[in-house]
């Protein structure tokens, strides 16, 4: 399984810095992913979690460019994938690189694909796009492919529609899609929530081989922290465009620092202990146009706010090895380990 | 699970009364499919094939399965907005199966519902006031003074400012809109309320206050819930009971405690085994079920989970297993026990 450029492997396979993007609202630019860095190793899961308008579908459409013409712009920062700068690539340059090194997967399969073509068409597209083989070929490959994702009867498969497929099976052909040309990083965003449980862990269990054998990356990006936790490495918590929490997934659910990433976690009940009540976040994200522009933005939610909160803005550090977070209630952690309020206590 | 409880001191709720409430039996709700050029009806999609189970007062019952098991359509039809084809619906001792017209709106006081979709159970063009205020102008012969100084309480008893009275729904988030919707449904003080998925719309902080809004309500209001839901430990948080449906099939009803301890059906089993659980230490080995949900109009013979049972023996596609108790309060349907 090892690649060619395995001699490369010390630089990540994706490098975000300080990515801006903003959406056009009236005259002006409003940013939705707010100076955001983070990378993606090689054959890594990275989750991204957060609730609805965090930003995170914002920066994987912008890591793609697949952002609405003309409205989403990236108006600040370097995307690097291998080495190489993809932020400012031209539309020609990134159809090379979409679907052939980096592809995507989505939340609903049925809008996804396109309903007037049959399976076998929209399959054999992506390999005759880039890849340089005969239309026979393509046909036997994509065969081979549905085939790979678990999909009984790949030969009849290939000449129906999407409509005539189920939820489950809809997302299978997006996956085999996706992997078509062997991308080095799929990114996923939210593939099972439009799915049932059981179906869901067939899909989690599908993309956790998939990444295996085709020794990939996967950003998966989710609101269900049971997603995270089942098949990623890392996990990146999101609130209103920036990243709030950084760590190794064992340690994230070990020891939550953030009081956001905290919230999340109390605010779901879990199988193996009854919580006679739920932790809950007061109060609402701030609309786009509103962000505050100095301090934290969780402050005006955060049940551990202090003065301090509004008037400085925290930034992303680590806090613990390979533990990162942005919170006031850490800063300064080379002189105090722990955070403030314990020391109080 | 107990033991759990016990040590931290959590009872379960006081079932002082196990009166019951609503009674259902060997229901059944099947969709005509109409096919061909004079639009006969060439078969039936049993959405839901002969369930029969109790909800006694002041519980809630959970219902949970995947898409297109009938929970919702068990739902629908209890509150008589589906005909059922077969069956009985006791509600209070009274039979509501077939009753209609002015009998059947005096019953409705009593069962109210909560919807899944916050952004479309609100009508846009009513005020947050005029929507709350529309079943107490239609059931009680109320002056507007009284009406409006109700929807007052109600508002504020769901945690909307009183500002809200005059909004319309669009001008607020998917939970404050669940919560009009909630407001809406307590406005009668019903007995019954069924919630369908009141919660799947939402993210998870404002589905944890959803949540807890929903169980103070019950304390408060001697609510009695039918709680529908796909998630399974969003039902395990809310219910004293829980029925699992597939494929139109009550295939195993017991107490919370009892269904997670010790899950006895094979659909149930796989069901809680996937669920993702957010704890990265416990990644444990899965029951993967093989392929999807057969088609409820063209259902397998037998037991409805053959197909895709791991423990599947040969009788289990001749023979339709029935419910049956196995353990005390412990329900299942499957020739295994």
């Amino acid at each position: 399984m090892a690649r060619s450029n395995t001699g490369q492997s010390e630089t990540p396979l994706l490098e975000i810095k300080e990515l801006q993007t903003g959406f056009k609202i009236g005259k002006n630019y409003y940013n939705a992913v707010e100076k955001v860095s983070f990378n993606v190793d090689r054959r890594k899961i990275v989750g991204i979690v957060g609730e609805s308008g965090c930003g995170k579908s914002v920066m994987s459409l912008s890591v793609m460019q697949l952002l609405p013409q003309g409205i989403g712009k990236i108006r600040g920062g370097e995307i690097k994938f291998e080495g190489r700068n993809i932020e400012k690539l031209s539309e020609r340059e990134m159809n090379k690189i979409r679907g052939k090194e980096i592809s995507m997967i989505f939340q609903e399969p049925m809008t996804a694909l396109n309903p007037v073509f049959t399976i076998g068409y929209q399959l054999e597209e992506v390999l005759l796009n880039h890849e340089n083989i005969s239309k026979k070929e393509a046909r036997l490959k994509s065969v081979a492919l549905l085939k790979s994702v678990g999909i009984p009867r790949p030969e009849k498969i290939v000449d129906e529609y999407p409509h005539q497929l189920s939820g489950g099976m809809r997302q299978r052909v997006m996956i085999s899609m996706a992997i078509a040309c062997q991308p080095k990083l799929l990114i996923a965003d939210e593939p099972t929530t439009a799915l049932d449980v059981t179906v869901q862990a067939q899909i989690l269990e599908l993309l956790k081989d998939i990444q295996e054998v085709n020794d990939m990356s996967i950003i998966m990006i989710t609101h269900d922290l049971g997603v995270v936790s089942e098949i990623c490495d890392e996990v990146i918590v999101m609130y209103a465009g920036k990243i709030v929490e950084r760590a190794d997934v064992e340690v994230l659910f070990e020891d939550p620092k953030h009081p956001y990433t905290q919230l999340l976690m109390g605010a779901i009940p879990t199988m193996d202990e009854r919580k006679e009540k739920l932790a809950t976040i007061e109060g609402l994200v701030p609309s786009i146009q509103n962000m505050p522009q100095v301090g934290c933005r969780f402050a005006n939610r955060c049940p551990k706010a202090m003065p301090e909160c509004v008037t400085i803005t925290p930034q992303l550090f680590e806090d613990d090895p390979n533990h990162e977070v942005a919170c006031l209630l850490y800063e300064n952690s080379n002189t105090i380990k722990k955070p403030l309020e314990r020391v109080v206590e | 699970m107990n033991k759990i409880e016990a040590e931290k001191g959590i009872s379960t709720k006081p079932k002082t009364d196990k009166e019951v409430l609503l009674d259902i039996q060997n229901l059944k709700t099947y969709y005509p499919v109409k096919g061909g050029f004079l639009k006969r009806t060439v078969g039936n999609v049993k959405a839901v094939d002969d369930i029969s189970f109790t909800i006694n007062k002041g519980e809630t019952l959970g219902l949970v399965g995947e898409s297109g098991c009938g929970k919702s359509t068990t739902g629908r039809t209890i509150l008589r907005l589906l005909k059922p084809t077969e069956g009985k619906i006791i509600f209070e001792g009274k039979d509501i199966t077939t009753i209609s017209g002015t009998r059947l709106r005096k019953a409705r006081q009593d069962f109210q519902m909560v919807f899944q979709d916050p952004y479309a159970s609100l009508n846009p063009t009513q005020s947050v006031g005029e929507i709350i205020s529309e079943p107490l102008k239609n059931y009680k012969s109320m002056s507007k003074k009284d009406i409006k100084d109700e929807v007052m309480d109600l508002l504020s008893r769901v945690g909307l400012p009183p500002e809200a009275y005059h909004k319309y729904g669009h001008e607020f988030s998917g939970g404050q809109r669940q919560r009009i919707g909630i407001a809406r449904a307590l406005a009668l003080k019903p007995k019954l309320i069924i919630a369908d998925e009141p919660v799947s719309a939402l993210d998870v902080s404002v589905q944890s206050q959803v949540l807890n809004l929903l169980k103070e309500l019950q304390d408060e209001f001697k609510l009695t819930y039918l709680f529908i839901a796909h998630d399974l430990s969003v039902v395990k948080h809310m219910s004293d009971r829980i029925g699992v449906m597939y494929l139109g099939n009550l295939v195993e009803i017991a107490t919370n405690d009892s269904l997670y301890a010790e899950p006895l059906h094979p659909y149930t089993q796989a069901l809680i085994s996937a669920i993702p659980e957010p704890n990265p230490k416990k990644r444990k080995k899965r029951i993967i079920l093989q392929g999807d949900v057969p088609s409820p109009q063209n259902p397998p013979s037998g037991c409805p989970f053959h197909t895709r049972c791991p423990m599947a023996k040969e009788e289990c596609s001749k023979v339709k297993p029935i419910l049956k108790e196995v353990k005390p309060g412990h329900h299942v349907a499957c020739i295994l026990y």
